[in-house]
């Protein structure tokens, strides 16, 4: 069985990037692109790791990492965190709110899958 | 065998003497030989002046007639001096500390330096003391006129007025003589003084003498003078000798009253004092002394009485018994005591009423006729204010001769003495209220004496003058208008008392009275508050006044002073170097005048002149701070306070810059905030298509999309975000030139319409991929346009690019609306979408202010801030226009061919 992988990200060149290199790992892929119902999507997708952006449209990463940490279906989900804005209080802050990875964008592609294998054991 | 002759010589002797004795205390004095003048018992003796020839010769009269009373005069005094701790001690330190000349100046001084007061009590004092002074001059006549009677044959009868006129004369001679012959501030005399010492014990000499000549020469020693009290007092009239409690109660008081309020009492007492420990000896002294002057009154007058034929003046016992046993030599004796006795009251009563006279009437009425005379004039004052005295005391001496001559000499002695002592009381509420209420008012001080004087000269003054005098009989009987409650001797229906008693009661009560409510209901200026603080604190002020002595104490004083205020070392240095000029070793150099003139200008630096002055003052005279002084004080103070509140300006001012500072810090913070803002935002804006880029391009390196078509994909995803960051650098740099302001603006000429055809033609791209309908009035666009057209357009294109991106219609439309309105161009750019939400609208033209949830198509968000930069320097600008049905936009310009750069740009540089 595959393993699932939600990817919440607004930029679509972005999560195409990310989607294609975990596909190809062979990962199972979703894509959300708002803040807003990024929560509800989490509870109708399930994965069992999720990568999450900061920047979003309506509400931000750590809102929705703040509701799924607060939530007993999602507090114990492996949640890595990208975000474009790389400064020290914005990792602190991520990582207050419980994240697993906090990685700052470029990325390197080989990164962002050993850090998610590294989330889901295996 | 006396004769006139040797009666008048020897009386010229003695008072030869008592100019010798004044002539040489004085000189002494004034070579600060004060040794002997500042003994306690110099000071115990000159307060003998209270027994006057009232006490030597109308004591046994007294006596003869009412037994015991005449106790009650030394009664008073004796309590005073008992009490001194309390009342004098008091008084005598603020006579010291103010440097007061007088009971006049006390009590104005008190009362803020009323004139007003200083004039009223001396009125009250020289009216009070005129009889007095008469009845001196009386008694020293009555017995030149004893010996005369007795020796009419041998003799040639002397005219008694004058001799009272000699008697006058002379007086008046020695007082100037000795009581003018210097000014000093602090009004001291120490020749008086000193004869005035001998004298007091010539008097006590005398009637002891005459005493113990009555008890065991001719009374028979203690048993027979026992005896012959018993006699008298059978043969006494009903009731004459018996005790009269509330009588003696009011003599006793009105003596002590009087004892402080007498003018020549406070002469001695307070303004001659040189030292305020004399007060402590005095104490004990001057009730003995009374004490003896007291010890023969009754056997004289008993004896007197029993030996004597009947009808023989009482009063004149003194000089009557000895001369009765031809005892030459003790009646002389006796006549020097009583000639000692009249002649110290009078030189004392007249020195201490002609100051008052001089300081308080005459001088302020010359100084009033010479106002603004130019300050040097003043020399001559010292000279003015000697004839004043002078011309005072003359004037004193023969208003008592008056008085003796107009009062026909009658009166017995007790009597006059009296109505004198009662009339001067009425002072004594405003000094002891001065002293001891620092509520005590000049208004109050002012009616309390007006309201005391008047009832003692309608109830006792005026009706002594008797029943043919300035009140008629019926007028004493029956009162004024038939008015029984207003009858002098009678007051409200107080009926029965003594006279005495009765005008000393109302006096007194309605005095008091009327002082303190006054007092209460007035409200007292600034100097005279200060005034009753230095007069009732007096105590707690200073330390007991001690004579002016320059010596190595003071010397040290002034070192120890010194230092508190220059610190020890510099302090040290300077007196040591002081003492050096003046030849001398060590630190303490003489306290010459040179010397404290120095210091006190040393300190000013320090301190203040006023400060200074009053701290040296305090040191070396034992005279506390004056008013004068405390004023200087306060005016420095006052300047104090003005360099506090120009220094509270400064640090007004102050305080403003570095609100101001601290504002333009809020504000570069503020600024520092919003940089790192930005450089995060656009750091986000750099990252994001760079993570695209390297995302992609990892991807096709690592030959992980074998699928072409996939690859090609990636490929041009990469391509279109270099491009998209390509613009966004572009956009940075436009908007970083735009806003510093160093923008090269290219204006030139061109009709709107066409602006509006380049900018559509920019975008047709974007307009045809969104199928975007743009509806324009071309007729309306035919306006000419002096400006840069080039940057115009770029505003046209933005927006209309961002209709085409950003409109939600399904039919997007954009209406292009150009119209002149109040000298401006107007150009609106409406679609028909749903526009920009309210709480958007006012952040839309900030940097990075992209609608978020629109990002997707594209732009860093900086368009609309490089929007209004632009419309900015072309002196137009652009707005969001609500309530459209669209998002609606609005781009103003000026009108016209004038350029908005002003005239300097010459019309033809359109090729720049």
């Amino acid at each position: 069985m595959k393993r699932q992988v939600l990817v919440i990200e607004d930029e679509p060149n972005i999560a195409e990037a990310i989607s294609f290199i975990l596909s190809r790992d062979g990962w199972s892929v979703s894509t959300h692109a708002s803040g807003t119902t990024a929560v509800q999507a989490v509870r109708d997708a399930k994965p069992d790791v999720l990568i999450l952006d900061v920047m979003l449209p309506g509400k931000s990463g750590y809102d929705i990492l703040q509701d799924l940490r607060s939530a007993d279906d999602t507090r114990a989900l492996p949640v890595l965190m990208l975000t474009a804005r790389g400064q020290k209080t914005d990792r602190d802050l991520a990582e207050r709110l419980g994240v697993n990875r906090f990685m700052t964008k470029p990325f390197s592609n080989s990164e962002i899958l050993t850090n998610l294998r590294e989330l889901v054991g295996g | 065998m006396l004769t006139f002759n040797t009666l008048v010589g020897v009386c010229f002797l003695y008072v030869i003497m008592l100019f010798l004795v004044a002539f040489v205390a004085d000189k002494r004095a004034r070579r600060s030989k004060v040794r002997f003048l500042s003994s306690p018992m110099i000071y115990t003796l000159s307060l003998s002046v209270y027994c006057t020839a009232w006490t030597f010769y109308g004591a046994v009269g007294y006596a003869a007639r009412s037994g015991l009373e005449f106790v009650t005069i030394y009664l008073g005094p004796t309590l005073v001096m008992i009490g001194w701790w309390w009342f004098l001690r008091k008084l005598v330190r603020v006579g010291r500390s103010q440097r007061v000349t007088s009971i006049a100046d006390l009590v104005s001084s008190r009362y803020g330096k009323s004139n007003l007061l200083g004039v009223l009590v001396t009125l009250i004092a020289v009216i009070g003391t005129t009889p007095y002074i008469a009845l001196q001059l009386q008694s020293v006549t009555l017995s030149f006129a004893v010996f005369a009677r007795d020796r009419s044959a041998g003799w040639v009868i002397p005219d008694l007025e004058q001799t009272a006129i000699w008697v006058a004369g002379g007086l008046a001679l020695f007082t100037i003589l000795f009581g003018t012959r210097n000014l000093d501030v602090n009004e001291r005399h120490h020749g008086v003084v000193t004869a005035i010492a001998v004298e007091a014990v010539v008097k006590l000499v005398a009637l002891m003498a005459v005493g113990i000549f009555v008890v065991w020469g001719i009374g028979g020693g203690s048993q027979g003078i026992s005896a012959a009290i018993q006699q008298a007092i059978q043969a006494a009239p009903e009731g004459a000798w018996s005790l009269q409690g509330g009588r003696w109660v009011g003599l006793t008081f009105l003596s002590a009253a009087a004892f402080l309020t007498l003018p020549r009492m406070f002469q001695v007492l307070v303004v001659e004092n040189v030292d305020e420990r004399q007060l402590a000896t005095a104490s004990w002294a001057f009730p003995l002394y009374l004490f003896l002057m007291s010890l023969f009154v009754i056997p004289i007058a008993v004896v007197g009485l029993a030996i004597l034929p009947k009808g023989e003046n009482p009063d004149l016992f003194v000089l009557t018994l000895p001369l009765y046993f031809e005892r030459d030599g003790l009646a002389m004796l006796a006549f020097l005591g009583g000639f000692s006795s009249a002649t110290s009251m009078v030189i004392v009563a007249s020195i201490a009423l002609a100051t008052m006279v001089s300081n308080h009437i005459i001088m302020p009425l010359w100084l009033s006729t010479r106002l603004g005379v130019d300050a040097s004039e003043y020399r001559d004052a010292r000279q003015i204010l000697l004839s004043a005295r002078r011309l005072s005391i003359v004037g004193i001496l023969a208003l008592g001769y008056f008085y003796y001559r107009i009062s026909g000499g009658g009166a017995a002695l007790a009597a006059i003495g009296l109505i004198s002592f009662a009339g001067v009381a009425q002072v004594l509420p405003a000094m002891a209220g001065g002293l001891f209420w620092r509520g005590a008012s000049r208004s109050g001080a002012v009616a309390g004496l007006i309201t005391g004087f008047v009832i003692w000269a309608y109830t006792l003054f005026l009706p002594s003058f008797g029943e043919a005098g300035v009140m008629s009989a019926s007028m004493l009987a029956d009162g004024p208008w038939g008015i029984a409650a207003l009858r002098p001797q009678a007051l409200f229906g107080v009926d029965g008392l003594d006279p005495v008693v009765h005008a000393l009661f109302w006096s007194l009560i309605l005095n008091c009275s009327v002082f303190v409510s006054v007092s209460l209901l007035s409200f007292p200026s600034p100097l005279e508050r200060l005034q009753a603080a230095q007069f009732v604190n007096v105590l707690d002020q200073s330390g007991p006044a001690r004579g002016r002595s320059f010596n190595a104490a003071t010397s040290e004083d002034l070192l120890v002073m010194a230092q508190e205020i220059m610190g020890s070392d510099q302090a040290q240095a300077w007196f040591q170097a002081q003492a050096e000029q003046q030849g001398k070793q060590g630190y303490l150099p003489d306290t010459t005048p040179d010397f404290i003139g120095r210091l006190e200008r040393e300190l000013s630096g320090l301190v203040g002149t006023a400060t200074a002055h009053a701290m040296i003052g305090q040191i070396l005279g034992g005279t506390t701070v004056s008013v004068d002084d405390l004023l200087a004080v306060a005016d420095e103070t006052q300047q104090m306070l003005e360099q506090t509140s120009q220094l509270e300006a400064k640090q007004l001012e102050l305080t403003t810059t570095a609100r101001q500072l601290s504002e333009v810090n809020e504000k570069l913070t503020q600024l520092s905030i919003q940089k790192d803002a930005f450089l995060s935002q656009i750091s986000h804006e750099l990252r994001t298509p760079m993570t695209s880029i390297r995302a992609f391009s990892e991807i096709l390196r690592d030959g992980g999309a074998n699928d072409p078509e996939a690859a090609a994909r990636h490929a041009s995803i990469i391509h279109d975000e270099s491009v998209r960051l390509t613009r966004l650098l572009d956009d940075l740099l436009d908007l970083s030139v735009l806003e510093n302001g160093q923008v090269q603006l290219y204006p030139r000429r061109e009709v709107m319409r066409e602006v509006l055809d380049r900018a559509i033609a920019a975008t047709s791209s974007v307009i045809d991929q969104e199928k975007m309908h743009i509806h324009r009035n071309r007729s309306d666009e035919g306006v000419a346009l002096y400006t840069d057209t080039d940057r115009l357009a770029q505003v046209f294109i933005n927006l209309i690019s961002n209709a085409a991106k950003y409109c939600d219609a399904k039919d997007k439309r954009l209406a292009i609306r150009v119209r002149q309105r109040g000298g401006r161009l107007q150009v609106d750019f409406v679609d028909n979408g749903s526009g920009v939400p309210l709480e958007s609208q006012s952040m839309i033209f900030e940097k990075f202010s992209r609608l978020s949830d629109q990002a997707a198509a594209g732009g860093a968000g900086l368009g609309l801030a490089i929007c209004r930069e632009i419309m900015d320097k072309l002196d137009g600008s652009i707005t969001y226009l609500p309530g459209q049905s669209g998002a609606a936009f609005r781009v103003t310009l000026p009108i016209g061919t004038q350029s908005p750069f002003g005239r300097t740009w010459p019309s033809d540089i359109n090729h720049l």
